[in-house]
């Protein structure tokens, strides 16, 4: 459903999503996947959201931050108030200053921000070879293609062709710009084991953390969505009713 | 010193009648929206008047609760909006509403510039409602231009520095002039505060300016599809009923198609860059600014030289604003100039063909596409537009706006006394 009507406003707004099309010039656009959350009626799939979120905390939290998340967050896809304690529990947040003064660590709490791996930017480049991992909180929004590349960087790590000259430390993947990305493939058959038994490929892995970085993305989606078609159903019946009284009203002009 | 005999509003009740014979509002209102006799031919071009006045209201009503929760501050702004997004209640419809709203609004108030275009609204004697109209235009791209800076994200921070460095391209005090409006050397966190400032105060302003395009509208009335003056009542209609109903009918289409871009798509006139924090440091591949502004930059990047490109994309503007003086045409309407009509879709082709060529870089066949666009515009309002005047032959104009419709033998008929009673 989304398609059709981008294709439609594209055509009569050609100019405004053209920019990305000169960007896939260079690299090959990510291939279109199927996800639940899209179309009007699309929800996110529970279970890919809890094993994607497993996905970026045994992975990805390793190196990305998610700085706009709050474990309490967690909630709404679907972990118990016990279990987000139990996540939250499991990390050490620095607090304070306490009434001597100090500073003081003591376990996080729900409320807390999602803790990230390094103090600081700097801190991230000297353990990462000089490249600064993203924060994770809004990079499905942030990206041309959104969990599509996602999706296609974390499959698209590749031997680089013959003659490619690669600088020193980096890896080739044929969806990133430019084809050299600093990180280096994250993910391997059975790199996480999913509680509830799904097998844990790489592609399955990418799509389930890409699912579950949409949702970081835009925590709102199914509120969205489900508004959006009460809202318009209901401006579709008044505006139904307006060209009746209009109708009405002229009919004696005409 | 004593004001001319009030004359008696029959209005019923009391309380209405006490406050309308010490403060005439009532009557005002009365006057302007239920007597305010308007052409009984007016399409469902001239919606979008009425169209653009709500999304103005819509705009200050979404922007001012914004305002509630954003912080104009270079460290935290960013953070700001997301906090918008994610912790206040309907947060991301009000941001979204508002972040589509400025799409809506330009959208609304092209068509809005081009109906004026095809039936000549800008000739004699609403040369002034038009210039109004263009002042209107040229706050409303400066406060848009403004609100996309606030969110603090790359396209922002970006596009402020792009924007801000064309006043460098004015000759001895250019760089002093930018230094001046950036608040330091740099945009930067004073940049930010002033932009949050002006976009505040700006659409304020464009109130004032509407109320006087309003003004200068009911001074002669609406212009119509025909381009011809009402002869008398049997060619005009009250606006109230008739085009308060139209109007809520055409707002009830605009509106879907609102809604459907605000739930559904509500990032697709967005750049994705613009959800990464601003960085000083590092520059997008591309800096683009949004749809409505391409064709204006695609102008500006046509001529080689910055100051000659400044000139040339202002100069579109202006010569917009001068085509009442430019169009010497004594027909109003396209629909009785053959040669127009044609020349109007043309220009219309060619400002979307700059807008394209504005949303690729400057590279290839995309140069030579946006020079010959630029070099057509020009040639549209300064040789093509006066030609005209002189060579065209129009057609013939019908006697009055009845006369089309009713088929001419019933002038003078009654056609709006019988509706107006029931009304």
């Amino acid at each position: 459903m989304r398609r059709p009507m981008l294709a439609l406003l594209a055509a009569g707004l050609i100019a405004a999503g053209a920019g990305e099309a000169a960007r896939a010039a260079e690299t090959p656009a990510p291939p279109q996947e199927h996800w639940s959350f899209q179309g009007i009626f699309g929800t996110f799939d529970r279970a890919a959201l809890r094993r994607g979120f497993q996905v970026y905390k045994e992975i990805c939290s390793n190196c990305h931050s998610m700085d706009l998340l709050h474990y309490r967050n967690l909630e709404a896809i679907g972990f118990s108030e016990q279990e987000v304690r139990n996540i939250a529990a499991a990390v050490q947040v620095t607090d304070g200053p306490n009434d001597a003064g100090d500073m003081f660590e003591r376990p996080g709490r729900p409320s807390d921000p999602f803790k990230a791996p390094f103090p600081n930017a700097n801190a991230a480049r000297a353990a990462n070879n000089g490249a600064l991992p993203p924060d994770l909180s809004l990079i499905v929004k942030a990206r041309a293609g959104g969990a599509d590349y996602v999706h296609a960087i974390l499959t698209g790590f590749k031997d680089p062709p013959p003659g490619f000259k690669m600088f020193p430390g980096m890896n080739y993947n044929e969806y990133f710009p430019g084809h050299q990305i600093a990180m280096p493939p994250p993910l391997s058959d059975g790199a996480v084991t999913y509680a509830d038994g799904t097998k844990a490929t790489v592609d399955q892995m990418a799509r389930d953390v890409a699912t579950f970085l949409a949702w970081a993305s835009e925590p709102n989606l199914e509120e969205r969505h489900y508004t959006g078609v009460k809202t318009v159903l209901f401006l579709i019946v008044l505006t139904a009713l307006m060209y009746g009284v209009k109708r009405k009203v002229w009919a004696e002009v005409h | 010193m004593t004001a001319a005999p009030v004359k008696p509003y029959g209005f019923k009740n009391p309380l209405i009648r006490w406050i309308d014979h010490r403060l005439p509002m009532f009557s005002y209102l009365d006057h302007e929206l239920h007597e305010y006799p308007t052409p009984k031919n007016l399409n469902y071009m001239w919606n979008f008047g009425s169209l653009a006045g709500f999304m103005l209201v819509a705009m200050v009503v979404t922007g001012v609760i914004l305002a509630m929760h954003y912080t104009p501050n270079a460290g935290l702004a960013f953070d700001s909006v997301e906090h918008i997004m994610r912790d206040v209640n309907y947060g991301w419809l009000l941001r979204y509403l508002h972040m589509n709203g400025a799409s809506m609004f330009f959208i609304v108030v092209y068509v809005h510039i081009f109906r004026g275009l095809y039936y000549g609204s800008y000739k004699a004697p609403r040369e002034l409602l038009w210039l109004l109209g263009m002042a209107i235009f040229v706050l409303m791209m400066a406060t848009a231009f403004m609100g996309y800076v606030l969110p603090w994200g790359q396209m922002s921070f970006w596009g402020a520095t792009v924007i801000t460095n064309l006043f460098s391209a004015i000759p001895w005090v250019g760089d002093a002039i930018v230094t001046w409006l950036w608040g330091g050397f740099a945009v930067d966190n004073p940049t930010l505060n002033r932009f949050f400032s002006l976009h505040y105060l700006l659409p304020f302003i464009i109130i004032g300016v509407v109320i006087l395009h309003i003004i200068a509208l009911h001074r002669f009335g609406s212009n119509n599809p025909l381009g011809i003056d009402m002869k008398g009542p049997q060619d005009s209609i009250p606006f109230h009923p008739y085009y308060t109903v139209k109007d809520m009918f055409g707002l009830g289409i605009f509106l879907i198609f609102y809604a459907c871009i605000v739930f559904f798509a509500p990032n697709f006139f967005g750049e994705p860059d613009n959800y990464i924090p601003a960085n000083p440091l590092a520059t997008p591949p591309e800096i683009v600014p949004e749809w409505y502004f391409l064709p204006f930059y695609a102008i500006l990047r046509s001529i080689p030289n910055k100051l000659a490109g400044v000139i040339a994309m202002f100069g579109a503007l202006v010569l917009l604003a001068a085509i009442p003086w430019l169009d010497r045409s004594p027909v109003k309407s396209a629909r009785f100039r053959p040669a127009y009509q044609v020349f109007f879709w043309v220009l219309l082709g060619d400002c979307f063909l700059l807008g394209f060529c504005g949303a690729h870089p400057p590279e290839g066949w995309y140069v030579l596409a946006a020079r010959l666009g630029t070099i057509y515009f020009y040639l549209h309002f300064l040789v093509i537009l006066p030609l005209l005047a002189l060579f065209e032959r129009p057609r013939p104009l019908p006697r009055s706006i009845s006369e089309p419709v009713l088929g001419g033998g019933m002038i003078g008929a009654p056609a709006r006394a019988a509706p107006m009673e029931r009304a």
